[in-house]
């Protein structure tokens, strides 16, 4: 058996992190080399560096749909997320809750679930019940301080009907603000469009084309958090911490490519993605569940590029290891710190049987993907299904 | 180190100790292609040195180290149903499991030799202190050359089928040895501490409390073998056979031990350290690695005992002790050595309960 390194590679996990885009590398390069000042300093190559943060804010801004200074500068999503829901439950005191959903990232799951928030259910496709979010808002007896949804789900690639929920939260829980989740969205959908009635806004860089270390909270003018990190007074008080204008940059320049391009490669990457499944289907038959699906048909709610499927009668474990040797590199719905594949937590609210969700594989197409790598993928994976059958599944 | 017959390439499970970290550095050298494992069984708190983020982190570090591949295998699954479930009902039957040989039996030599077998490993190797012997009957598992951290009891249900692919390098050296081996490679887990006890069970919260979460623990009367009761116990569960300590104080006088634990009625019986030597201990499950052996056999009765002679039925339905000794708790593991050689193993069941008054 090769070693995982001998085979050309065929990535297919851009939802996990997207490969760098020269135009980000170029602008990161080049705010590096010459902004070596604090751009909170008052000097001139202090000035520089933060002129050239502004600009960053501003073109962020822009395709985000905000106004330059509702752009705050983070660490990343995880980060943009924390400080979404507990900033938010920070500022209005003991006994306020979070309301989010049970197919959240761990970013906004895991400080909701800390903090004894409420989770509302999701249909089979992965997707916020409207009705039981209504429910739960009606029947909170606790101040609803947030209410989060993910605009896109990064293990299925569920489109979550942001304007429909903002509806209903802003009926039912005037008093929330209203969060979502956006990182894997910028991709997909028109965020400035859809989140234009959300107080909170997340995305990061790396799954655009950027380096990891850089992502955005959106804070719109008036929305007030308790700041996770305090210290210098950075990003108008709401996030301390010497400003990264290199990262923020090269963001900045991936986010308005990545907008750009945004009509041109979902209808390309559509037609791959259908590729991809329905050559799946062709050759391992209706074994292969297309997770987010009610019918294998039924494609129009999932992001573009994401494929979430499960392969019954295997373990996504061993099947990845097989194609990661093959030179396919994907991951399952979720992986835990210590590197094992856990089954999914989204899966499971979405009804998937345990059994049937260890076979899991999600694979995400990006700006680099290419029909060769289709053809190829789609020979990679059914080949070590069909080796895995014969040894019982791995 | 013995060469296997077969050729190709050998999955090392590696837990993040020194002697897994020794063994994949031994096969590196010895020419092997080799490629790491790490097994995820337990998510739950654990304390004793076992299936930890930094336990993987540890094992990562030492394959880096190496330079070679490194994987993550959740088997939390079959280790919940093949190892966890059977160690709790046995407790609630009265019974002193031995978690360590299941877990061999079930995950590391079935389950992972299977996805070894799916990924394309022809080998297999862990870093237990037990040596692979060639005889004339075929390939058997024996001791390890450090008798003190012999592993061989826990492996007794190894057969020729696996046997034939496995490669356990550190069963030719003392521990001291290893040590010295994985300090002179400069390894991350040379002075790391040996894993302790039973690997689910914190050493902080104990069995009392495990038990506790999953089946709830039962009062239970204490009796001696007349009969009469003489105390309580508050755990059931947690009471074994020759275990003599944490019965309050019953009967006074002289020291009293635990002949019998009876689920059903929910009775501990007590008696004397006399009363609890015994020449035959009942088996089940046995198996013999080759056909049954006549005359005298070492047999040991738990992970760290010495062997005692003793001669073994043909059939495996007793053990008979050539000294009369303390009585083996229920659900143990009985294996039986020829010289350093495994021949057979299996379990201690419990003697047909004396009648209470």
């Amino acid at each position: 058996m090769a070693e995982p390194s001998g085979e050309p590679e065929i990535y297919l996990d851009h939802a996990a992190s997207t490969p760098l885009r020269p135009a980000a590398r170029d602008a990161w390069l080049a705010v590096a080399e010459k902004h070596h000042a604090n751009p909170t300093g008052s000097h001139l190559a202090a000035r520089e560096a933060r002129r050239a943060l502004d600009g960053a804010r501003s073109l962020a801004a822009a395709v985000l749909g905000a106004d330059p200074g509702e752009i705050v500068f983070t660490s990343g999503g995880s980060e943009a997320d924390n400080m979404a829901v507990r900033g938010a439950l920070g500022h209005r005191g003991t006994g306020a809750a979070a309301v989010t959903t049970e197919a959240e990232h761990h970013a906004v799951h895991d400080p909701v679930e800390r903090s004894g928030g409420v989770f509302v259910g999701v249909d089979e496709r992965g997707i916020v019940d409207l009705e039981a979010l209504a429910d739960v808002l009606e029947a909170c007896e606790r101040d609803v301080a947030v209410v989060s949804v993910i605009a896109v789900n990064n293990e299925t690639g569920s489109i979550t009907p942001l304007p429909e929920v903002a509806r209903v939260v802003r009926d039912l829980a005037p008093g929330a603000l209203l969060h979502t989740d956006a990182v894997q969205a910028v991709n997909w959908i028109d965020v400035a469009t859809e989140t234009a009635d959300y107080d909170l806004v997340s995305v990061t860089g790396h799954k655009v084309g950027s380096p990891v270390g850089t992502g955005v909270l959106v804070v719109r003018e008036g929305v007030e958090l308790d700041p996770l990190i305090v210290g210098g007074g950075q990003e108008r008080g709401r996030r301390a911490g010497t400003p990264d204008v290199a990262g923020a940059v090269s963001f900045a320049a991936a986010l308005v490519e990545t907008a750009e391009q945004r009509d041109g490669s979902v209808a390309r990457l559509r037609v791959l993605r259908d590729d991809l499944i329905d050559g799946l289907a062709d050759r391992l038959g209706d074994r292969v569940l297309v997770s987010a699906a009610r019918t294998n048909g039924d494609r129009g709610h999932i992001a573009a590029g994401i494929a979430n499927v499960c392969i019954t009668g295997v373990q996504s474990e061993a099947l990845l290891f097989l194609m990661d040797a093959a030179g396919v590199r994907a991951s399952a719905a979720s992986s835990c710190s210590s590197g094992a594949q856990d089954p999914s937590h989204v899966l499971a609210a979405m009804g998937v049987p345990r059994e049937v969700a260890l076979g899991s594989l999600r694979l995400s197409l990006g700006h680099t993907t290419v029909a060769p790598d289709i053809d190829r993928a789609v020979e990679v994976i059914s080949e070590s299904v069909e080796r895995l059958d014969r040894f019982e599944g791995g | 180190m013995r060469v296997p017959k077969a050729r190709g390439r050998v999955l090392v499970a590696m837990s993040g100790g020194v002697d897994s970290s020794v063994a994949a550095a031994l096969l590196l050298e010895a020419g092997y292609d080799i490629a790491g494992v790490t097994m995820k069984l337990w998510g739950g708190p654990s304390d004793t040195g076992c299936c930890s983020v930094s336990d993987v982190d540890d094992a990562r570090w030492v394959a880096d180290q190496l330079g070679v591949e490194h994987h993550v295998f959740n088997f939390g699954d079959d280790f919940e149903r093949d190892v966890v479930e059977p160690y709790v009902a046995d407790h609630a039957a009265g019974r002193t499991p031995n978690p360590c040989v299941e877990c061999n039996r079930h995950i590391k030599f079935r389950r992972l030799t299977h996805r070894a077998d799916a990924l394309g490993f022809e080998l297999l190797a862990t870093g237990h202190h037990a040596r692979i012997v060639t005889t004339d009957e075929g390939l058997r598992i024996g001791r390890g050359v450090d008798a003190a951290k012999d592993q061989s009891y826990v492996l007794h249900m190894l057969d020729a089928g696996v046997l034939d692919r496995l490669l356990l390098p550190v069963g030719e050296m003392t521990k001291e040895e290893v040590r010295r081996q994985a300090e002179a490679l400069g390894l991350v887990t040379a002075a790391k501490p040996d894993s302790q006890d039973v690997c689910f069970i914190t050493a902080a919260a104990g069995r009392r409390r495990f038990l506790g979460e999953r089946i709830g623990v039962r009062p239970g009367r204490i009796v001696d073998t007349a009969g009469h009761q003489v105390g309580a116990v508050d755990a059931l569960e947690l009471v074994t056979v020759g275990q003599r300590r944490g019965l309050g104080a019953v009967g006074g006088g002289s020291p009293r031990y635990v002949l019998d634990v009876d689920a059903a009625s929910a009775t501990v019986t007590v008696g004397d350290r006399a009363e609890l030597d015994c020449a035959v201990t009942p088996l089940e499950d046995w198996h013999w690695a080759n056909g049954p052996m006549e005359g005298p056999l070492g047999v040991q009765t738990s992970a760290h005992g010495a062997a005692a002679p003793a001669v073994i039925d043909a059939d495996g339905t007793a053990v008979h002790w050539a000294e009369p000794r303390r009585a083996v708790a229920p659900g143990q593991s009985v294996v039986a050595y020829a010289g350093d050689i495994v021949v057979g193993g299996g379990t201690a069941a419990r003697p047909v309960p004396r009648p209470v008054p």
